[in-house]
């Protein structure tokens, strides 16, 4: 196993456009779990519905920007549809609701019945062309130095991708740093006080989720166009987990957590994977053990555990203050 | 030949092959492909217009739709293990699946340079021989079967509940637990091949043990170092993802049912078609849940439990051990959820995946009879069950899940603490 | 006791109209289950005063305040602040009405910091809206809210806990906090839910000159409490509860001799082996 090229391969992969697409969504799941303290297990299907919304719009014959805003404006109503009959109620109902939502949804535009929208399980294709019409690099190039190098198109994709990475880091600052984002927080530590001091404790959390689902649906956007394709099987229940893991990870309720966390993570992900294919194949016992399929789900094995491990000993993440956690544990 | 007769022959005779013609034009390269054909009383029609999809590790590698000789080939880009599935949605009216359960075949190994074959045994569908009247009696029966086994399952997860404040997202992986020890007990090479059974007690029993591990070794630690609701659902779901793929891993990716009363041949009695384990799942739930309401109402533990649900301070200062209690209701939880899996896996397959694909339904029970009110969890079991089932009628099959979420969200609109719960612990 | 008593002549009878009302309740009534919570047909609170609720465990204390504050829902009867209907009103515009509560159970908001605490407690901040916080425009009002809240927390004695994080303090220091929080909404009638409970003795007294503090500013007082010695210290009214229902009001000294209350009260309350 060469070791050099998986390394060069996990750091590609690092600073991909598929991490700045993950980077994206937490930051609309930290709006939502860290900040307002919503449990929002079903976060795939805001990147599911603005994906598709934008898909299904530029079957229509929508330009791709319109397209775009309507996959958004999709995102954040499917926040308005399952926020308004649970966010008055515990938390557990949002989660309950979500994590039955987000795979009722897949399977929903996945049917024979919503094909003539959804084109089913083959998804939608033929929207990214303008959008890599304006891709200034020649797509077939490669820029880098060495083996670490990336074709124009790609090149262009993370560009773009992280750029909006960055506008929605500022959007998220923005909002976290006015009196809105105290309302928030204040939300997350005690509802009845944040009521008993006048706010409207439904109207903020609803508006954390949309925002949220926005901007995941933001993220769906991204992977489609560089996929170039929407497909329902890309938003797997595991996604959303996954993207769990990157905002604690990182440090939920902070502003840098989604960024840091997506790219740790990434590269962790990345390496596991490597490091157990490369097991699977060169150490006897490992390989009699797992198949080469199982071995490439190890990974996912460990995004559970590290879900839990993190939750019960690092629940502050990489950027969090450990000092606010143990206020927490009181 | 009567009714009864063809609607076993349908799934027993009629078998579709798959005959392998590589295509010479990508001969050089790896492909997946075959022929599909519905055999129909020795006769073979080839099925056109059929869409199988490849994909590898969620990654769609591409799809490919058999022609009017029913073949159908999808080159792939290098030797490895795919996911193959057959589009039911796209087989013509009238055909499908000889085993339903086999529209995906998750671990199809390619060789190298290999244009691999796989099949698809088709048969003739059977929806338009039976009469509304059957049709919707066998639905029925089939949705006390689900209603049955949604029940069971959804009774342990509502109780932890109701002691603890906790739900607990690594229920569906107790279900698949169940299934998948049974399957090891029964079924396979490595284990002792008992009868079904027999196989089920030792399934449950891991699944109690399972439930009191949770609970020793996880959540009263959690509980004790003050850890918030919040956090450990977070846990939770991370148990139950980790869970999940092991089984993954372990158990593979395909679902497989237990040898044991593997194609039952169905009877009718009113009219309506049913298989004799489809009655047994629902007779012998209803016992068990009859069982369990007894427990609560007369034992001392069960007792103690509704207290604990109650309040659980006034519980502890009245002299009852909480955490007794709550050991207790993780092991009854346990060993409810691994006997719904073996039903579930009973009447449909067992497969890694299975629990999770429960649980949508599971919640919406649970949230339909009263979150935290073990009765309102058997109730909304069969109420949901029914209703899903019910809803092919007008549904298409795919929207199972649908319902059950519109189940969901429109009683959380309307009645939020569900039929059974008290307006009190919802907000 | 001074003389010129703000509550002198007023009848001690349960229901008794008094001089200048602030809130006023009629025919209420929340049960649970098959318990009737509270079963109140008319109170009246005093403007101006500390008119302090008792009476024993379940009551229907807590419930009562649930009631007025919108954290609960009656199931029958109306209660107006200043005249205006309150029945049906959510809580958050309760509070925003000028009626503002504290919990039993102290809800400080405990990762953020003593300041933020406070600066929560407004009414009309444009930059609480999404719009206003996005366009920005609402640092003029923060200014303010900012010198308000120095301010009050000089007074309650949390200056040097600013910037802290309000779970960092201790349980004495979180009831002022809590109070001087609620002041920051420039409330009209406050509710204090047993202010006194699992505070260290020591700042009892303290406590109480601050309840007092309020009342000499202008604020009507309710509030929860067990301690007689407490209530006869500092109440101008004194309204007695038992299941659910006003057993008895009148002037702290009418109550202590109050056979009645005696009975329900005092007698359940000493019964008791675990309050």
């Amino acid at each position: 196993m060469d070791w050099s090229s998986v390394l060069i391969d996990g750091l590609l992969a690092t600073i991909g456009p598929i991490t700045a697409a993950y980077a994206v969504s937490a930051i609309g799941l930290n709006l939502q779990f860290g900040y307002a303290g919503l449990l929002n297990f079903g976060h795939v299907a805001f990147m599911l519905v603005g994906a598709y919304g934008m898909g299904i719009a530029a079957n229509f014959g929508a330009p791709l920007w319109l397209g775009i805003i309507i996959g958004i404006l999709a995102a954040m109503a499917l926040g308005l549809l399952l926020g308004i009959p649970t966010l008055r109620l515990r938390a557990d109902y949002l989660a309950i609701t979500t994590i039955a939502a987000a795979e009722a949804i897949r399977l929903l535009v996945r049917s024979s019945w919503a094909q003539p929208l959804t084109n089913g399980v083959f998804g939608i294709q033929g929207f990214a062309g303008p959008f890599f019409a304006l891709n200034p690099f020649p797509a077939a190039e490669l820029y880098g130095f060495g083996d670490f190098v990336v074709t124009g198109r790609k090149l262009w994709v993370m560009i773009v991708g992280w750029t909006v990475v960055a506008l929605m880091t500022l959007l998220i600052a923005r909002l976290i740093h006015s009196p809105w984002g105290r309302v928030l927080k204040a939300i997350r530590e005690d509802e009845d006080a944040t009521t008993s001091l006048g706010k409207n404790v439904f109207a903020y959390k609803l508006q954390a989720l949309m925002i949220g689902g926005g901007i995941a649906g933001v993220a769906g956007i991204l992977l489609a166009l560089e996929q170039q394709n929407v497909t329902p099987d890309a938003y797997l229940p595991k996604i959303t987990f996954i993207l769990y893991v990157i905002v604690i990870l990182g440090g939920a309720g902070t502003i840098l957590g989604p960024i840091v966390g997506a790219v740790v993570f990434q590269f962790m992900f990345f390496t596991i994977d490597a490091l157990m294919v490369n097991a699977q194949a060169n150490i006897s016992w490992v390989g009699d053990l797992l198949t080469p399929a199982a071995a490439g789900q190890v990974k996912l094995v460990f995004v559970g555990i590290g879900m839990m491990l993190l939750m019960i000993y690092r629940p502050q993440g990489i950027l969090g203050n450990r000092e606010e956690v143990l206020i927490d544990e009181r | 030949m009567s009714r009864r007769a063809r609607f076993a022959w349908f799934w027993l005779a009629t078998i579709a092959i798959v005959v392998m013609t590589p295509l010479a034009s990508i001969a050089a390269g790896e492909s997946i492909g075959g022929t599909l054909i519905q055999k129909i009383d020795d006769e073979k029609v080839p099925v056109e217009g059929v869409t199988i999809t490849v994909t590898q590790d969620g990654t769609e590698i591409g799809s490919g739709t058999s022609g009017a000789d029913g073949k159908w080939q999808v080159p792939v880009d290098d030797a490895g293990i795919y996911q193959v599935r057959l589009e039911t949605s796209t087989l013509p009216d009238g055909v499908g699946l000889t085993d339903p359960d086999k529209a995906e075949l998750s671990e199809v190994k390619v060789r190298e340079g290999q244009a691999k074959k796989v099949i698809f045994p088709l048969g003739e569908a059977t929806v338009s021989t039976v009469s509304t009247y059957s049709r919707v009696g066998a639905l029925f029966i089939a949705g006390l079967k689900l209603g049955a086994i949604i029940a069971l399952s959804a009774v342990g997860l509502s109780l932890v509940f109701g002691v603890t404040g906790l739900v607990n997202f690594a229920h569906a992986e107790m279900v698949t637990l169940g299934a998948v020890a049974a399957y090891f007990f029964h079924a396979s090479p490595t284990g002792p091949q008992w009868p079904l059974v027999v196989a089920i007690v030792p399934a449950v029993l891991v699944g109690a043990a399972f439930g009191w591990l949770q609970e020793r070794a996880l959540w009263r630690p959690l509980r004790n170092r003050q850890t918030g609701l919040v956090a450990m659902m977070v846990v939770s779901i991370g148990l139950s993802f980790a869970a999940r793929y092991l089984f993954l891993i372990f158990f593979g990716g395909e679902p497989r049912a237990y040898p044991d009363f593997a194609g039952q041949p169905p009877f009718e009695l009113f009219g309506i078609a049913m298989v004799p384990k489809q009655l047994a799942t629902i007779v012998i739930s209803l016992i068990v849940l009859a069982g369990v309401g007894l427990f609560l109402q007369r034992s001392r533990s069960g007792t103690a439990m509704r207290a604990v649900s109650d309040d659980t301070d006034l519980a502890e200062s009245s002299g009852i051990n909480v955490n007794r209690i709550i050991l207790i209701t993780w092991i009854l939880a346990g060993g409810l959820a691994a006997l719904g899996g073996v039903f579930f896996g009973l009447n449909e397959a067992v497969q890694w995946d299975m629990g999770f694909k429960l649980l949508l339904l599971i919640f919406a029970a649970v949230v339909l009879g009263g979150l935290g009110t073990a009765y309102g969890a058997m109730l909304g079991g069969f109420v949901v069950g029914v209703a899903v089932e019910m809803s092919t009628l007008v549904f298409p099959n795919e929207l199972k899940a649908a319902v059950g979420l519109v189940v969901l969200i429109i009683m959380l609109l309307i009645k939020p603490q569900g039929l059974l719960g008290s307006k009190e612990r919802i907000g | 006791m001074n003389a010129e008593h703000p509550m002198a002549g007023v009848p001690a009878q349960p229901g008794v109209p008094k001089p200048d009302p602030v809130l006023v309740a009629n025919g209420l009534q929340r049960s649970f289950g098959g318990l009737r919570a509270v079963d109140v047909d008319h109170l009246e609170i005093p403007r101006h005063t500390i008119t302090s609720l008792i009476g024993p465990n379940g009551a229907g204390k807590t419930t009562l305040f649930n009631l007025f504050t919108g954290f609960d829902e009656a199931d029958e009867g109306d209660w107006h602040l200043n005249g205006g209907p309150l029945a049906g009103i959510s809580a958050y515009q309760v509070a925003r009405k000028g009626m503002v509560r504290t919990f039993q159970l102290t809800k400080s908001l405990a990762r953020l910091t003593v300041m933020d605490n406070m600066l929560v407690a407004t009414k009309d901040h444009p930059g609480e809206n999404l719009w206003g916080a996005i366009t920005g425009g609402w640092k003029t009002t923060e200014a303010a809210n900012r010198e308000r809240a120095v301010e009050l927390l000089a007074r309650f004695g949390l200056e040097h806990m600013t910037d802290e994080f309000a779970g960092g303090l201790s349980g004495g220091q979180r009831k002022l906090l809590e109070m001087a929080r609620a002041l920051m909404m420039e409330p009209e009638v406050v509710m204090l839910d047993e202010p006194m409970a699992g505070v260290n003795p020591a700042l009892t007294q303290s406590l109480l000159t601050h309840i007092t503090g309020l009342r000499d500013d202008g604020k009507t007082v309710i509030f929860v409490e067990h301690d007689m010695d407490v209530v006869q210290e500092i109440s101008d009214w004194v309204v007695v509860m038992a299941q659910g229902k006003i057993i008895a009001e009148g002037l702290p000294g009418d109550i202590a001799r109050n056979r009645a209350v005696i009975d329900a009260y005092l007698g359940q309350h000493h019964g008791e082996a675990a309050s």
